[in-house]
């Protein structure tokens, strides 16, 4: 990973260099370019169409670019996705867990198709549980729980086998603002422990809280900044003025 | 392996805790066996039957007598001879005739033993089979009163004809048909309604994300649908011979192989339809309009593809259940070896590979 640090010396644990995605004559990506440091909270904004959800599927090498090049934790999207998928972790906004499995059933069948150890799982479960307050639940099916505790438990499973990035895809839909606080509350610690965060998010509260965020207009990248500077440059006090002056330049349809 | 073993018993929850499907997977042969063997074989009772005299004596007066007074037949009328019973039969109304030989009664007296002629027709093979056998047990009854006091037991042996239809060609046939629909149901529809739902609940995501392979996802959704249809298969071959008294004539082992054939085969169909859909409707709907509904018309379980316009014979070669159904019948019902069936066997074979390489691409197009 020592290869890998950008000319602050912070560490890169993203880096995309041009990648595109075309599929016919619709460019759903163009050219966009980044790096995500260790241990940041990167977000990554845009209209429904947009191009956020190819770009991620991208980076987690769900579908290979059409060109341009980007390394994850150090791997080639295009030649090592074997191994870009054994470090990340991933959350859908569907918040992806069982329903008619146990939350203690869920957390083992995920922890096993990551190749967790017999007894990493146990250890790894119980903690889990300890540190959610759900020791009482534990044998409960998933379906039982608040769409809360749902996605707080499906981030804490998408980090059970400490990927070096996690990423989220609209992971607070349907929540209300104080449940997804306390969402937040776990990407800190997360991002504390030096786990990279890449989210995408519609929600402008949500985009203040990441360290540095990106705004996908028409499938390309058109702005990247901190909140705080973001706001600075348009000359605007929050961050949904930020997404409306850019998004109301784009020509695709919402869809 | 761990991974896997891992992910096939995350299926076995979901397949053992979604307890309506539970009991439609395991009630459903259960059901369909008895409906077909029950509901199909009606009870006979006043049965109408034409009796050929020819002997006019007194054994074969009382044997008369016997018939008449049981609840099961009604005597239609006499006539002289045998060419008048296949009048009286094909006007219909009438199943079932016996005739006795001119020497009836003679012959019981002085050989210690007699012929009967039942014949039936047999268009209904169910039906005359039943008429036949109480037939049949009439006579018994009447040749064991005969013997009670006899030192030289008196035999009457009634020689049975199946008029029409000699092989009772469809009598049991529902059986093997029943195996094909059922095995074409719970496999082709579960798989490809389990694999769909992980792609609405937006879990196969997660899955492609993480290491596990996903022809590994594939394959273990498709082991706890073949372990389950294997069970069907045991339970409606338990029915078959302890219920409806049909034997296994043939090997049992090679009926068991053929079956898992058939099951891989559906399981890759199942797999392929998954694949090409989006929604559990959807899923559901292609499964039951486009494999159910061929397998009943096109296996010749319910029509004889014999008598089908050319076109659609040609369209039957392409539905695997004809093909299973074929080797069942042979398997159980003739009981014959692999020699007879071996053609049946790599047809199958081969469909089931198309529809594996086909699968195996439009998934990875997918992927990409």
């Amino acid at each position: 990973m020592e290869n890998h640090k950008n000319g602050r010396g912070e560490e890169v644990s993203i880096r995309a260099d041009k990648l595109t995605k075309q599929y016919g004559d619709f460019i759903a990506a163009n050219a966009i370019s980044f790096e995500v440091y260790k241990g940041e909270i990167f977000g990554f904004l845009g209209a429904n169409g947009a191009g956020k959800t190819t770009a991620m599927r991208m980076l987690c090498g769900l579908s290979t670019p059409s060109s341009g090049s980007a390394t994850i934790a150090g791997f080639d999207v295009y030649k090592e996705t074997e191994e870009i998928k054994k470090n990340i972790g991933y959350m859908s906004q569907k918040f992806s867990l069982y329903e008619d499995l146990t939350i203690l059933e869920n957390i083992r069948f995920y922890g096993g198709i990551y190749g967790l150890s017999r007894g990493e799982l146990r250890e790894k479960s119980a903690a889990l549980i300890a540190r959610l307050g759900l020791q009482g639940e534990a044998n409960k099916l998933v379906a039982s729980l608040p769409l809360g505790w749902k996605q707080k438990l499906a981030f804490s499973v998408a980090v059970l086998h400490q990927p070096r990035i996690v990423f989220l895809d609209e992971p607070t839909g349907g929540v209300d603002p104080v449940t997804r606080r306390q969402f937040w509350d776990l990407i800190y610690q997360a991002a504390d422990q030096g786990v990279t965060i890449f989210v995408t998010t519609h929600y402008m509260d949500e985009a203040e809280y990441c360290n540095r965020i990106s705004i996908m207009v028409d499938g390309s990248i058109a702005a990247l900044d901190t909140p705080h500077r973001l706001k600075q440059q348009f000359g605007v006090a929050s961050m949904d003025e930020v997404f409306y002056q850019l998004a109301r330049e784009a020509k695709r349809a919402d869809g | 392996m761990t991974q896997f073993t891992t992910f096939i018993k995350k299926e076995f929850y979901h397949v053992l805790r979604d307890r309506k499907t539970l009991l439609i997977l395991f009630g459903m042969p259960v059901v369909q066996i008895l409906i077909f063997g029950f509901a199909l074989t009606n009870e006979v009772k006043n049965s109408k039957i034409v009796i050929a005299d020819e002997a006019k004596d007194e054994v074969s007066t009382a044997i008369i007598r016997k018939i008449e007074a049981s609840r099961y037949f009604e005597i239609e009328k006499a006539v002289a001879n045998r060419q008048q019973i296949e009048t009286v039969f094909k006007e219909g109304k009438v199943k079932v005739a016996l005739l006795f030989p001119a020497n009836f009664s003679k012959d019981l007296l002085h050989q210690n033993k007699a012929q009967v002629q039942i014949l039936a027709d047999a268009t209904d093979p169910n039906h005359a089979t039943a008429l036949t056998n109480y037939l049949s047990s009439i006579l018994q009854d009447y040749q064991s009163e005969l013997n009670e006091n006899q030192a030289i037991p008196y035999r009457i042996v009634p020689e049975t004809r199946m008029l029409y239809n000699p092989q009772l060609k469809g009598a049991h046939n529902f059986v093997p048909g029943v195996m094909a629909l059922v095995l074409m149901l719970v496999c082709v529809m579960m798989t490809a309604i389990s694999i769909v739902k992980e792609k609405e609940t937006g879990t196969m995501e997660v899955l492609l994300v993480s290491p596990f392979k996903p022809v590994l996802v594939i394959l273990s959704k498709a082991i706890p649908y073949l372990i389950l249809s294997l069970v069907n298969v045991g339970s409606i071959l338990l029915l078959s011979v302890f219920v409806l008294d049909l034997p296994i004539n043939g090997s049992l082992p090679l009926l068991l192989a053929e079956s898992t054939l058939f099951i891989i085969t559906c399981l890759t169909l199942g797999i392929f339809i998954s694949i090409k859909t989006a929604s559990q409707q959807t899923a559901m709907l292609i499964s039951l309009m486009g494999m159910l509904l061929p397998t009943m018309l096109f296996s010749g379980f319910m029509f004889p593809i014999e008598n089908m316009p050319i076109p659609l014979q040609v369209i039957s070669n392409i539905i695997p259940a004809k093909w299973y159904y074929l080797i069942v019948k042979d398997i159980m019902i003739k009981g014959l070896g692999f020699e007879a069936i071996w053609k049946e066997t790599l047809i199958l074979v081969g469909i089931t590979l198309f529809l594996f390489a086909i699968s195996l691409k439009s998934f990875k197009i997918r992927l990409a």
